[in-house]
């Protein structure tokens, strides 16, 4: 058995002169919650409907459980669909719909009783089976959905942004009971989202997709602290991101790095020639900021001027837009510090002068393109 | 006040709509043969036309008819409609367009058309085989009848088919299913009010029409609206009143019940 429940080789997807997919590889291990993130349009509802077998791909292959299924339709498909409209058969009860996989199946009578019951436990809505879809709400109604998916026993849960139709509260409940139900169940699924928040909550591994390519995959702290390239840094959370240029290059892997004329000693994973031209990515909650007469942290080596421009109090954090002399806007997300009562409660007024800097090491710094 | 007028002003419209036919019910009862005055109430001409065997037995023919052209117009008009919404084939846009093409075409140019093809097979057939009859009558008005409803059928469907949502078809061949499980147990169910409603609006069509059937009826096959339409160019007689009353309240029964099921339909 593969450790791999699932292989896309060198898959391509084009409709008439319109290629939404370029040949991508992609492998699913078994027992994983994988998800496919990416703008509208990336191509990653495609590379789910491949799988569920919606599409057939115009080159390159699906393999499931080792076996070549690019051409096979999606009733012979072992794997489960969870829509973004639910689709749920309106004209049947839950226990129904539930039971519409089994009854293919030749599943009937206490048999078939039995595990529309237990499916419906698991997503606890067995007191629910004699009701119409249409008297549930919009959480129930998803949990139905993948009740119906997961009675099957699938050997991958296909989930098609299934949250997003979700309130923000209910997304957030759901985005738990669904990460449990996966670690609860064993079985792969493989969810698609174009919420980045989500995808780094609930996945092992994300797949960070654009206009029909694998931009990087790599598990959420992967993708969020050493993107890949600029896109991967940009789509996924907040960053600031600064011109620059290298100055010198002193081998293994450390480099001096010119912002706009202040010289910053820094290390990279990449190798970089002199004078190539960078930049460097900074998420706003490594951005420390320091005030006129604020103790330093030791560990500050260089700063570079600013003005706040606006400050915006979130609760538990205060967020800053402050600009440089150069004209670059840079948010910063502060953190409140009980211990420190002048400093510590980031009472930042507009048009304040301060310097910037950031936690060493926690920067990013990629290609200029 | 305002109440009041809203009151005169349902019953104006309802006395519009509906006062010739309450008219034409209230003459069925009406105890003379020509004069349109009242002469007290009467059974007479309910009577009478129950022991025209002749104008029962057009009855039973029209009956026939409408009941064999909508279940065959409504057959076809599904899986058409179904076929235009689920499949993609050559020609799928042109067949969509002949539909309303069909639809809008005066009854008077189809009613031409099809007598043509009509003749043109008995043509054929008599070339063929002395013995192939393919004479006008129940054949051609049966075919004439599907052929004018069976648009009617596709549209209605069509409508109802493209109200909902595609991902059902998909889920269900994703738990699944065949393509006929999917049509037998998904599509069909949700496409019943439609459906129904097609066959009732067929059944309709078939049973009023008089300008088509006019065409391919050939002499000795006669449908009841051809019927009353000869009859009244005699002069319009309490006889012909009582059976309009009859049809009217067959259609008044049969809308109720198409509602009763609609509604059933829906809980």
């Amino acid at each position: 058995m593969s450790e791999f429940v699932i292989e896309v080789k060198g898959a391509t997807k084009t409709y008439g002169k319109n290629t939404v997919l370029h040949g991508v590889d992609l492998q699913v291990r078994r027992g994983e919650f994988l998800t496919l993130l990416g703008p509208s349009g990336c191509g990653k509802t495609t590379i789910l409907r491949l799988l569920a077998g919606f599409e057939t791909p115009t080159s390159g292959q699906v393999i499931l459980d080792g076996k070549d299924v690019s051409h096979d339709p999606p009733e012979e498909r072992h794997v489960n669909t969870v829509f973004q409209s639910y689709a749920l058969f309106p004209h049947m009860t839950v226990f129904d719909n539930v039971a519409f996989g089994p009854r293919i199946q030749g599943v009937n009578g206490a048999d078939l009783e039995g595990r529309v019951m237990e499916a419906l436990r698991t997503v606890k809505l067995d007191s629910f089976a004699q009701r119409r879809p249409d008297q549930l709400s919009g959480g129930q109604q998803q949990r139905v959905a993948i009740a119906r998916a997961l009675v099957n026993k699938p050997l991958v849960l296909l989930l098609d942004e299934s949250l997003s139709a979700l309130d923000y509260k209910l997304r957030k409940a759901m985005q738990i009971e669904l990460k449990q139900l996966q670690r609860q169940l064993g079985i792969t699924f493989v969810f698609v989202t174009h919420d980045q928040e989500e995808a780094l909550s609930m996945s092992d591994r994300v797949v960070v997709m654009n206009t029909g390519t694998i931009q990087q995959i790599g598990t959420p702290r992967e993708v969020y602290e050493t993107p890949a390239n600029l896109f991967v840094a940009k789509f996924v959370g907040e960053i600031n991101l600064l011109e620059a240029s290298v100055a010198a290059v002193h081998g293994d892997g450390r480099y001096t790095i010119d912002i706009h004329g202040r010289r910053f000693e820094l290390g990279a994973r990449r190798s970089f020639a002199a004078q190539q031209a960078v930049n460097v990515l900074v998420r706003p909650e490594d951005l420390r900021i320091w005030r006129a007469g604020e103790p330093r942290a030791e560990d500050v080596a260089q700063t570079i001027e600013a003005t706040v421009e606006e400050v915006i109090y979130k609760g538990s954090t205060v967020d800053l837009m402050v600009r440089l002399a150069t004209g670059e806007a840079l948010s910063a997300t502060q953190f409140f510090n009980e211990d420190d009562p002048v400093f510590g409660n980031l009472d930042y007024k507009r048009g304040e002068r301060v310097e910037v800097d950031w936690v060493p090491g926690w920067e990013v710094i990629l290609p200029h393109d | 006040m305002q109440r009041y007028v809203n009151i005169a002003y349902a019953t104006l419209v309802y006395a519009f709509l509906y006062f010739p036919i309450v008219i034409l019910i209230v003459f069925s009862f009406n105890d003379s043969t020509y004069s349109l005055a009242w002469h007290g109430f009467t059974w007479r001409w309910y009577e009478k036309l129950a022991d025209n065997d002749v104008l029962i037995e057009v009855a039973l023919n029209s009956v026939t008819i409408g009941v064999l052209a909508a279940s065959l117009a409504t057959v076809l008009g599904t899986l058409g409609a179904v076929a235009l919404y689920h499949y993609d084939f050559l020609g799928k846009r042109l067949v969509n367009g002949l539909v309303f093409v069909l639809i809008m075409s005066p009854e008077i140019v189809m009613g031409l058309s099809l007598l043509t093809l009509f003749v043109t097979v008995q043509k054929v057939a008599a070339l063929i085989s002395e013995s192939l009859d393919a004479s006008l009558g129940f054949i051609s008005v049966l075919l004439s009848h599907v052929t004018f409803c069976t648009p009617f059928v596709i549209v209605t469907v069509l409508s109802r088919i493209n109200g909902f949502d595609r991902h059902l078809i998909e889920a269900a061949k994703d738990l699944g299913a065949s393509e006929f499980y999917t049509f037998r147990k998904v599509i069909l169910p949700l496409l019943m009010p439609a459906v129904v409603a097609g066959w009732l609006l067929s059944f309709t069509l078939s049973m009023d029409d008089v300008i088509i059937t006019q065409f391919v009826s050939g002499p000795d096959y006669e449908l009841l609206p051809l019927r009353i339409y000869s009859m009244v160019k005699r002069g319009i007689t309490p006889e012909v009143n009582a059976l309009s009353a009859i049809m009217f309240v067959a259609t008044l029964v049969i809308v109720a019940i198409a509602q009763a099921l609609l509604k059933e339909n829906k809980q």
